[in-house]
């Protein structure tokens, strides 16, 4: 034996050609890019947590078509539905103890969800940027009563200081849109130190660059700066910390719900009231009301926590697992000699990497 | 298979490490890459062996294959044979993990490139050296530091029963560098691989350790192995000299034959390349003889006097007084090379001048504008002309931008077009200027070599036709070979062009090569000042002859008087 014992790892999954080659156009769009780039466990992990996601996108947007009733509803032509009912070919989930369906609740469940979602990244995004850009990049006393208070807000207990803003900005009321504005918002605001934070570390970074520097000798502007050269060198790691606050968003608001700061049941349906209501129904036999809306939760976190995570791991060179050729394979790369000595005239011979030697040395 | 290999035909030939047929690809996202490619090379015992080549050529990964390591993602076949003091054999390559454990150290051992990362801040010199001695073997702890405190007193750290308490903190650069030969030397192995150990160093610190080298190999008849892309060292150390060239080894020869009568095409040309201290005085003193008369009198466009900058300290440190009461001037059209070693101040002052960094103290005027105390504001009507071209192309570009959108950036600020699109004409004359063909202003940063990246940053300092160009350290992280052209590219611009320059510089060969005058930094302070031919002729002060003899000369021969010198020099 004189190759060495060289084991082949993962799928062959990771053809050659497909990274850095002339590609078709989608495969190099956001996720298809990252999917095909994964092997093995990481690949099993990305996939399972893009079809949970995807499942549970298409359920929130497809609701008012999968559910057989609406989310408050309590009777239809036949009469009331009845509390407590177990499944059946009529409420596949049963029933509830208030008397709705639980199949509706659970699917109308995932519109509220998506929606708190959406509400409390977006505005967290925004807020959390704007202020880590202009306090990594002027720095300062502003920077430093900034890093202060974000660090303050990080010392509460989030769920506390959730409930507190759920009831400041609700202010009691209860419709769907108060409900989940509140709701976003109160996860906004334990949501924006982190964005600040990731945001201002990189910029306090970037800004030590030489591109940054070279900006300033030519006597850009600050704005120009922040906007041109900083800002978009500095969001690269923000699609992850989206997906891992997205799972933490659905917990939180079903945190709320359940401990009855959330959306009224008339008003939206959400699955952490369902769950608090179903407590008692537990101890009773009862398992379909809280069954349903807990494996929702699950599932919809869990989705959004895998998808996160790999993205997070194929983003790192260093912890992206690659497929391993058996032998010693590949060109030997052209190194910068040859490459840099090609003449203006015959701008084509760098890209000649197989035959670099082509050149006069 | 049996970690000792029946491979009796490698180990026969008395050497000590036996490298046959090694090949060694990485699993990249773009697929397999190779990075060595079929390199069969033998290290004889007590000889040094200098492995040269650009960065890319393999010599780094051959290094490490003979050490075991390399990443996971690597694959190798082949064979590495090392023999250790016993003469049991061993193929790393094919060897367990744990058999590999006892191998480092006993039989091969290896010292890096940047000696204070290497140092694990928190534990003493003693601790770390003795944590090698006691993996291998049961040793007391007593024994350990008898033998750490023999080993720190080998490789010249003065009084080593009282240093070998001290952190890694409380050494200089060379003193760490010793430490870590010491950690390598300390169980005695038959072969140190040496990956570029003098490269982050000074040259005079770097002289110093290059004579440690050379006098471990004749004491202990260790075998070195050497990785360096700098001939000048090679010359001074190697003994064999193994030529690498995308993967391969294009020559392999002892030491003078390779200098005096290089054979392969490749080694020609990056002999060619090396600068040598004197090859620019001529054009020097032919370019001042071209100068007009009252051009010694006329305005300069840097003039500083008592020039002094200190960063402020910390948790009640004292300020930290970087340059000390400076005095220049650069008159137009003259090439200013600023030469010093690390911490000297000389990129402050390029910095400085560039208006990056607050003058605390004296007066610098640059282009007309006192910079002392000046607001942004006030430096408005200046900026655009000054250029500024910095030390490492991989940073200086924004990644996001094409190079043609980087080059076009000053156009664009300073309103002489209204987008990248609408420069795009004189974007195009400008990559032409400094001979990159025009597509590559739609490539990115990434997709140019290290060359490329910096003739790019060159056209940019010079996009609106600058008065003075600041370039700090510009070919430092170039390739010896890829150097040459870049300065060669700088001359003819600047002979065309006619900007004054500010060049910036730790090597004297290159600075040489440019400047109309030099300017030698010690610690904040100008030492000596003058034209080429003076100050490298015949320098007045120690410092300047320190330095002048420290910098190894790429010529064997040369070289051994070269070093006689300065032994002398340390003697006086």
């Amino acid at each position: 034996m004189t190759s060495g014992e060289i084991t082949s790892v993962g799928t062959a999954g990771a053809a050659p050609e497909h990274v850095g080659g002339r590609g078709a156009w989608f495969k190099k769009l956001p996720v298809v890019h990252q999917v095909r780039q994964s092997v093995g466990l990481q690949r099993g992990m990305l996939v399972a947590g893009l079809v949970l996601t995807a499942l549970f996108v298409l359920v929130a947007v497809l609701a008012p078509l999968l559910a057989p009733y609406g989310w408050s509803q309590l009777r239809d032509l036949d009469g009331a539905f009845g509390a407590q009912m177990p499944p059946s070919a009529e409420h596949w989930f049963g029933t509830t103890v208030g008397g709705y369906d639980v199949l509706s609740r659970v699917v109308w469940g995932a519109r509220t969800a998506l929606l708190v979602v959406l509400v409390a990244v977006l505005s967290s995004i925004v807020v959390g940027v704007l202020l880590g850009l202009v306090s990594g990049y002027f720095g300062g006393w502003l920077d430093r009563v900034l890093v202060v208070v974000a660090d303050a807000i990080y010392a509460f207990p989030s769920l506390l200081l959730a409930i507190l803003l759920a009831i400041v900005i609700s202010g009691g009321q209860s419709s769907m849109w108060g409900g989940i504005l509140a709701a976003a918002l109160s996860i906004t605001v334990v949501f924006v130190p982190q964005y600040f934070r990731v945001v201002r570390a990189e910029v306090v970074r970037i800004k030590a660059e030489a591109f940054v520097d070279s900006a300033r000798v030519l006597g850009t502007g600050h704005w120009r700066i922040m906007t041109r050269h900083v800002l978009r060198n500095s969001t690269r790691t923000l699609p992850l910390i989206v997906t891992l606050n997205a799972s933490e968003a659905i917990l939180t608001l079903a945190g709320l719900g359940f401990l009855g700061f959330g959306i009224e049941p008339t008003a939206a349906a959400e699955w952490g009231y369902d769950l608090q209501r179903s407590l008692a129904d537990v101890t009773s036999g009862i398992w379909w009301t809280a069954l349903f809306p807990g494996l929702a939760i699950v599932l919809a976190a869990m989705g959004m926590t895998l998808m996160g995570e790999s993205l997070n791991d194929l983003a790192d060179p260093r912890l992206r697992s690659r497929a391993r050729s058996g032998q010693v394979a590949g060109a030997v790369a052209a190194t910068s000699v040859e490459a840099d000595a090609s003449d203006p005239e015959n701008p084509a011979s760098a890209e000649h990497r197989e035959n670099p030697k082509g050149d006069d040395a | 298979m049996s970690a000792v290999a029946p491979n009796s035909a490698v180990a026969s030939n008395g050497a000590v490490a036996s490298i046959r047929d090694l090949a060694v690809s990485f699993a990249t996202d773009a697929g397999p890459v190779r990075a060595v490619d079929g390199v069969s090379l033998d290290v004889q015992p007590g000889e040094v062996l200098a492995v040269v080549g650009e960065s890319g050529s393999g010599k780094t990964v051959t290094a490490k294959t003979i050490l075991g390591l390399l990443p996971e993602t690597a694959t190798t076949s082949g064979a590495v044979v090392l023999t250790g003091r016993e003469g049991a054999t061993t193929d790393v390559v094919n060897v367990s993990a744990a058999k590999l454990r006892q191998v480092r150290g006993r039989d091969v051992a290896m010292v890096f490139q940047e000696p204070s990362s290497v140092l694990n801040p928190v534990y003493t010199v003693g601790w770390q050296i003795a944590e090698g001695i006691r993996a291998h073997g049961d040793v007391s702890k007593k024994e350990a530091r008898r033998r750490a405190i023999e080993v720190l007193g080998t490789v010249g750290i003065p009084d080593p029963e009282h240093r070998v308490d001290h952190y890694p903190h409380q050494f200089s650069g060379g003193q760490k560098q010793r430490i870590v030969i010491a950690m390598a030397l300390v169980l005695g192995p038959s072969l140190i691989v040496a990956d570029e150990p003098t490269t982050a160093l000074d040259v005079t610190v770097q002289a110093e350790i290059l004579d440690l080298l050379r006098h471990l190999r004749d004491e202990t008849g260790t075998a070195i192995v050497l990785i360096t892309h700098n001939m000048g060292v090679v010359a001074d150390l190697a003994d064999r000299v193994a030529v690498m060239y995308q993967g391969k080894v294009v020559e392999q020869a002892p030491v003078r034959d390779l200098f005096a009568d290089p054979q392969a095409d490749y080694t020609k040309a990056l002999l060619k390349a090396v600068p040598r201290v004197g090859e620019g005085t001529a054009r020097a003193v032919e370019r001042a003889a071209t100068r007009p008369d009252g051009w010694a009198e006329s305005a300069p466009v840097v003039r500083a006097e008592g020039l002094t900058i200190t960063y402020p300290g910390r948790f009640r440190q004292p300020a930290f007084t970087a340059v000390d009461g400076v005095d220049l001037a650069i008159r137009p059209g003259e090439v200013l090379g600023l030469v010093g070693e690390s911490g000297s101040g000389k990129t402050t002052i390029a910095r400085a001048i560039a208006g990056l960094t607050p003058v605390s103290g004296g007066s610098l005027q640059v282009l007309g504008t006192e910079m002392r105390g000046a607001r942004g504001r006030d430096l408005k009507a200046m900026r655009p002309r000054l250029g500024f071209v910095f030390q490492d192309p991989a940073t200086s570009f924004n990644p996001l931008l094409t190079i043609a959108e980087c080059v076009a950036e000053p156009l664009v600020v300073h309103g002489r077009a209204r987008n990248p699109e609408a420069a795009r004409a004189r974007v195009d004359q400008l990559l032409e200027a400094v001979q990159l063909p025009r597509s590559y202003g739609d490539r990115f940063p990434h997709e140019l070599s290290g060359g490329q990246r910096q003739r790019a940053s060159l056209a940019r300092g010079l996009a609106l036709d600058p008065e003075l160009l600041i370039a700090d350290e510009p070919t430092s992280a170039l390739d010896v070979s890829v150097q040459a052209r870049v300065l060669e590219l700088f001359a003819e611009l600047q002979k065309d062009l006619g900007f004054a320059c500010l060049f910036v510089s730790h090597d004297l060969a290159v600075v040489d090569l440019l400047a109309d005058r030099i300017a030698v930094l010690y610690r904040g302070h100008l030492v000596e000042e003058g034209t080429g031919e003076e100050v490298l002729g015949g320098p007045r002060e120690d410092y300047t002859k320190q330095l002048l003899a420290s910098l190894p000369l790429p010529d064997p021969e040369a070289q051994a008087a070269h070093r006689e010198g300065l032994h002398a020099l340390r003697g006086a």
